[in-house]
């Protein structure tokens, strides 16, 4: 009587098991659909221009409703400008303020430091972008654009990055709009890997002499090598993803500029002021192709990070 | 003992984490070239009065020690220090074998290029006299570059101890180093500690009654933050003056 009971016990146990390494399973297959499934649509989409421009598409600066012509340099070049002078100002930043409030900071201000750059990280996109175009664009048009055009426009080799009409707004403008944006999260994760070095690892740098510096610089940061990386990366996916702030503050102009100060355009700001107007199969098509773009340089990122950290780590010595 | 014979002089040492009294009115002569063995149970200040010595307390905030610590004559707990060029001169290895992530041969150089500027050949000749000094180069001279963390336990605290040397310090601070070792690598390390001590002043820390006697030449015995008593160390194992020392010695608690 007992076995028997013991032994349908048993069995409804295995059933559950099974049901719920299927159901997590399915779920984790979702992932893989999902990714597929979007990917798929976006190229069925891009089919008609892609047949027709072919990869003229991606270097041709035409953005032309009227007589259907279109490329993507200008949009592209501005996503990649903006993110990266957003990385160029925020990381250094972000690192700065990681380093401080781990290593420097007296302990009353820790935490209210910690917690206002996460409430950073809480502001909605779109209260960066009125901020830049209401009030940061007309300080910056009437105060440091001039100034940086005439002194620093001349100049060999950069000059041609300090180009442009002092407006406020433009790729540079946008680009800070970013970095600002960027700087919680890179902080926050770069704070939270720095505090998770074991302390006798400090310590023992510490003990041999080192300055703050030297323990940061020689066992800090390569101990937190990954988590470093990963943070930048997620600052980096941010930016190139960024739609509202960037439109914006970026002057939405499709005409192609390499003056940091000029309006220019980026994938996802296209994307967000063009589609309602889209009409026709190879202007909805250019739009959708731009998005498979986008997904496309977002991906060779996350890709150049691991290979990056797969570098670092050969650097090292052989790993144990 | 004459003064030129010690090496660190602690006079009327209080320590403080907070409003905790964590080391209380310790006074006690070090003695040059000679190895000297902390004990008593856990939480009775060995490991605090250790820190003490390199002022590594002071990388935490509400430390506080008061009093003096003359090493070769000079009070290092003075402000005027400047506690790098302190720690250069005070090395320190710590319970936990503590490889830095980088190659074996950039670990032992970490401490020597903050201080002294050498070229590459000398660099190699520093390298390799500080990991014989840790008897470790036999076991590692054909992968220095490998990464720190490749070696077994008892070879990462080795390497640590060789980092420490590198850079030629006077004193050698032994935070409990062989507490996560199996017997074959504390064996090691304790051979080891002979051997270094013709040309350090060492101080240990350690749980291992066994261990002090073997390796020292002069015992203290902590507890609750006081300096129980402190002698050489055949006279602290045999014929210990206090009763409190004795039950400790005798394992009678801690």
């Amino acid at each position: 009587m007992e076995n028997t009971q013991n032994a349908a016990h048993l069995k409804r146990q295995m059933m559950l098991d099974a049901l719920f390494r299927l159901l997590t399973r399915s779920f984790a297959f979702l992932v893989l659909a999902l990714l597929l499934g979007i990917l798929l649509s976006l190229l069925i989409g891009a089919l008609p221009t892609i047949k027709h421009f072919g990869w003229g598409f991606l270097t041709s600066s035409d953005w032309d409703p009227v007589s259907e012509k279109f490329g993507a340099l200008v949009p592209i070049f501005g996503t990649l400008v903006t993110s990266v002078i957003a990385l160029l100002i925020g990381v250094p930043i972000s690192f700065g303020i990681a380093l401080f409030l781990t290593e420097l900071c007296p302990p009353m201000l820790k935490r209210p430091l910690g917690i206002a750059v996460e409430l950073l990280a809480g502001i909605p996109s779109i209260i960066y972008g009125m901020w830049g175009l209401f009030v940061f664009a007309p300080l910056f048009g009437e105060y440091v654009q001039p100034w940086v055009l005439e002194n620093m426009g001349d100049l060999p080799l950069v000059g041609f990055l300090f180009q442009g009409a002092p407006m406020g707004i433009g790729m540079f403008t946008a680009g800070l709009i970013l970095a600002i944006m960027v700087i919680p999260f890179i902080s926050s994760v770069m704070r939270d890997v720095f505090e998770v070095v074991p302390p006798m690892l400090k310590e023992s740098a510490y003990g041999l002499g080192g300055t703050t510096w030297e323990v940061v610089r020689h066992v800090v940061l390569p101990f937190t090598k990954t988590g470093v990386v990963g943070g930048i990366m997620l600052g980096l996916g941010r930016a190139l993803g960024e739609t509202m702030a960037v439109t914006f503050v970026i002057g939405n102009s499709s005409n192609f500029s390499t003056g940091l100060f000029d309006a220019g355009n980026s994938i996802a700001s296209t994307l967000a002021n063009e589609f309602a107007e889209a009409n026709g199969e190879l202007y909805l098509g250019s739009l959708i192709e731009l998005g498979l773009i986008l997904f496309f340089i977002t991906f060779v990122v996350l890709a150049c990070s691991k290979l990056l950290l797969l570098r670092l780590k050969k650097q090292e010595g052989r790993a144990s | 003992m004459t003064t030129n014979d010690i090496k660190l002089q602690v006079n009327n040492l209080n320590f403080y984490y907070g409003k905790f009294h964590a080391l209380k009115n310790i006074n006690l002569a070090i003695p040059t070239g000679k190895v000297t063995a902390f004990i008593g149970p856990s939480g009775c200040g060995k490991s605090t009065l250790l820190r003490t010595f390199n002022r590594m307390f002071e990388l935490y905030p509400g430390m506080r020690a008061e009093g003096e610590i003359l090493f070769d004559g000079n009070n290092l707990l003075a402000r005027n220090v400047d506690v790098n060029m302190l720690r250069a001169k005070v090395g320190m290895v710590f319970q936990k074998p503590t490889p830095f992530p980088m190659s074996i041969y950039d670990n032992i150089t970490f401490g020597v290029k903050l201080y002294e500027n050498l070229n590459r050949a000398e660099m190699d000749d520093r390298v390799e006299w500080a990991l014989r000094k840790a008897a470790l180069w036999g076991e590692v001279k054909d992968k220095l570059k490998q990464s720190g963390n490749s070696l077994s336990g008892g070879q990462q605290q080795r390497l640590c101890i060789a980092r420490a040397v590198a850079t030629r310090p006077e004193v050698l601070l032994l935070d409990e180093p062989t507490s996560a070792l199996d017997p074959i690598s504390t064996g090691h390390i304790e051979e080891l500690i002979h051997e270094l001590k013709e040309d350090y002043t060492i101080a240990i820390v350690t749980h291992n009654m066994q261990q002090a006697a073997r390796v020292s030449d002069y015992t203290a015995y902590m507890y609750l933050g006081e300096l129980m008593e402190f002698g050489d160390t055949d006279s602290i194992f045999t014929a210990p003056k206090r009763k409190e020392t004795e039950d400790y010695i005798t394992g009678k608690f801690g």
